[in-house]
């Protein structure tokens, strides 16, 4: 069974079709790439399977359960979790603090325990504590942890960003152009990183990307969407040599 | 020997940080005991300080609003005001039949409740709005309880409530402000803090990290009013006449002028300026009539220097300076106190006259690059 199914997902605002019919089925451990032009409803189609946009049309499984229309909090709850294009870390806390917001939903204390600092806030916050230091570990942030996280350098911040997506405990990973502003070396840096959370955390992503080379480099399957149609969808080397994407992406 | 360096390890591993607000309370506290107990505090001081403890409580209580939570209330008297009204009418009824003790704790809570009461009926319409619009409706509903409280018999319309039995007195207050500092930093130094402030900081991607945000939103509001009429009833115990003006918009914009001057979202700074702005304009009474200017001054450079980002490092760094130089002279007394007390041994003496201050200026000068790396940005 497939991780994330979609059916004819499609939404309009007013009379602009942003996205229609979009139909992908993601197997588990996939990583599956989102492409297309400027302007062709990529983020819009992230929107719509983080809850944030209700499709008009369409229905969205994960792990064959119907999410179409159900509150963002929901969504995440089972299971997915994402990153933005523009970089959104709350940004006048600390890097730990971040990744424990993360963990928000796997911490159980109740507001008195918190107040009264009974035995459980001290368990849960240990408890809690190791595993964002365990997660920042794997992504080298350890050493920053105590740093305000708007303070970080670039790369850093994208990083924080998957690490705290990740803290959520998500079965879908949604990468919003995660090497934007990145320079090639960087680059390079993070297409190893993201096969390492897909086999350490045994992780389904989908990832939307301008930059091909890494879209060929790493993810086995994409989906071409322009105007908020698809145009192509299946393996990349295929994809990537069809004349109508070519044309989408150079013009005639 | 080994006790003293086990004890010195341990104090060197606190985060003195998370602390300085009680320090601050307790200092302040402890210096008015020992004034009380040379009979250096008169009846005005003590009410002043009675006074300047209550306006700590009532802007750290705004602070988890402006601060922590990031929205603009501009009806935090309104709070106050329902807490004062109800706990004094509690007392006044309680009084004759039970002790100090038992009943000025219930009217204090009653006086919470019914600002907390308040909270949620204001909170759950108004955060849904955004920004200015949650200032204007916090404004409308602080003038709504004064007209209220100005026109209704059971709290003594214009001319106020009369003959609350005058039980707050600076030990009590001071109880009363350590307490609500311990709840409003035991909150937001836990899940339900971060998820504040993460709400505070990018709404949208603490939605994406599985955060309530009306629940939390709604949660900090009501917890601020609870303590706002903590503060209310402390007040009402204070002035022993509770009238209308006295909880109109004008003091919800000095709790906020509190908060601000102290730094949104610094509990320290906000008692300290709360401290500072009730104090200030009494001990410039003898200016007369330049003392409210003075006052304006006073509040605009402040303000200024806290703002302005070239002012705010050469104030930096004249901490960092007079740090260096607090250093040093510690250094010096050190090493004279151990060449009297241990002249044979130079080598260990040196050592220290050595490594002290090196220490000292290493973490100054970190501290000192890390600020203006901040400012530059």
């Amino acid at each position: 069974m497939p991780i994330l199914k979609t059916e004819n997902l499609s939404i309009t605002f007013g009379g602009l079709k942003a996205v229609s019919d979009f139909s992908v089925e993601i197997e588990k451990n996939r990583i599956y790439g989102l492409i297309g032009p400027n302007g062709a409803g990529k983020t819009t189609v992230f929107n719509m399977l983080t809850g944030v946009y209700k499709p008009t049309a369409g229905r969205f499984y994960l792990d064959g359960e119907d999410l179409t229309g159900k509150s963002p909090i929901y969504i995440n709850r089972k299971g997915v979790a994402r990153t933005f294009q523009n970089i959104r870390l709350f940004g006048k806390m600390t890097v730990l603090e971040n990744v424990l917001v993360g963990l928000h939903a796997m911490n159980k204390c109740d507001p008195f325990s918190s107040i009264l600092r009974l035995p459980r806030y001290w368990r849960t916050e240990r408890e809690l504590k190791n595993k964002a230091h365990a997660l920042l570990d794997v992504f080298g942030l350890d050493g920053e942890a105590e740093h305000i996280s708007s303070n970080l350098p670039y790369g850093k911040q994208r990083k924080l960003e998957i690490a705290r997506a990740l803290a959520t405990n998500p079965k879908l990973l949604l990468l919003d152009e995660p090497a934007a502003g990145m320079n090639p070396h960087e680059t390079g840096e993070l297409m190893e990183t993201i096969r390492l959370i897909r086999d350490g955390f045994d992780m389904t992503i989908l990832l939307i990307e301008h930059d091909l080379k890494l879209v060929s480099g790493i993810c086995e399957e994409v989906t071409v969407l322009n105007f908020g149609t698809t145009l192509a969808q299946g393996k990349v080397e295929d994809v990537l040599r069809d004349p109508a994407v070519v044309t989408a992406y150079l013009g005639e | 020997m080994a006790f003293i360096s086990s004890v010195k390890r341990t104090l060197k591993k606190v985060k003195w940080k998370r602390y300085t607000s009680y320090i601050v309370v307790g200092a302040w506290f402890a210096v008015l005991l020992l004034l009380d107990l040379f009979g250096g505090l008169n009846d005005t001081g003590s009410r002043l300080m009675m006074l300047a403890a209550v306006y700590a409580v009532l802007a750290v209580s705004l602070n988890l609003v402006v601060g922590v939570l990031g929205e603009l209330s501009l009806g935090h008297a309104g709070f106050m005001a329902a807490g004062g009204y109800i706990g004094a009418i509690v007392s006044k009824a309680l009084a004759p039949s039970l002790p100090v003790a038992a009943y000025f704790p219930v009217s204090m809570i009653a006086g919470g409740l019914a600002a907390a009461a308040f909270g949620i009926l204001i909170g759950v319409p108004v955060l849904r709005l955004k920004g200015d619009y949650i200032a204007i409706v916090t404004l409308a509903f602080s003038m709504i309880v004064f007209t209220v409280a100005q026109n209704l018999d059971f709290t003594g319309g214009a001319s106020g409530l009369k003959e609350i039995p005058a039980e707050t007195n600076y030990i009590n207050a001071f109880v009363v402000l350590i307490i609500v500092l311990v709840v409003i930093q035991n909150f937001t130094r836990s899940k339900h803090g971060r998820a504040i402030m993460s709400i505070r900081d990018n709404e949208i991607a603490a939605r994406a990290c599985g955060v309530n945000i009306t629940y939390y939103k709604l949660f900090a509001f009501t917890l601020a009013a609870f303590l706002a009429g903590v503060g209310g009833c402390l007040y009402a115990h204070t002035a022993t006449v509770l009238r209308p003006e006295s909880v109109d918009y004008n003091t919800s914009i000095e709790l906020l002028v509190m908060v601000v001057l102290g730094g949104m979202g610094s509990m320290t700074g906000s008692v300290i300026a709360a401290a500072v702005l009730t104090l200030l304009p009494e001990y410039l009474r003898f200016l007369q009539d330049y003392r409210m200017i003075i006052y304006a001054v006073v509040l605009i450079l402040i303000m200024v220097i806290n703002n302005n980002e070239t002012l705010r490092r050469y104030k930096d760094r004249f901490f960092a300076w007079c740090k260096r130089a607090l250093a040093a002279a510690w250094a010096k007394c050190k090493t004279a106190l151990k060449g009297k007390k241990k002249a044979p041994a130079p080598a260990a003496e040196t050592r220290e006259t050595l490594q002290a201050p090196a220490e000292f200026t290493e973490v100054d000068e970190t501290a000192l690059d890390e600020r203006e790396r901040k400012g530059e940005k």
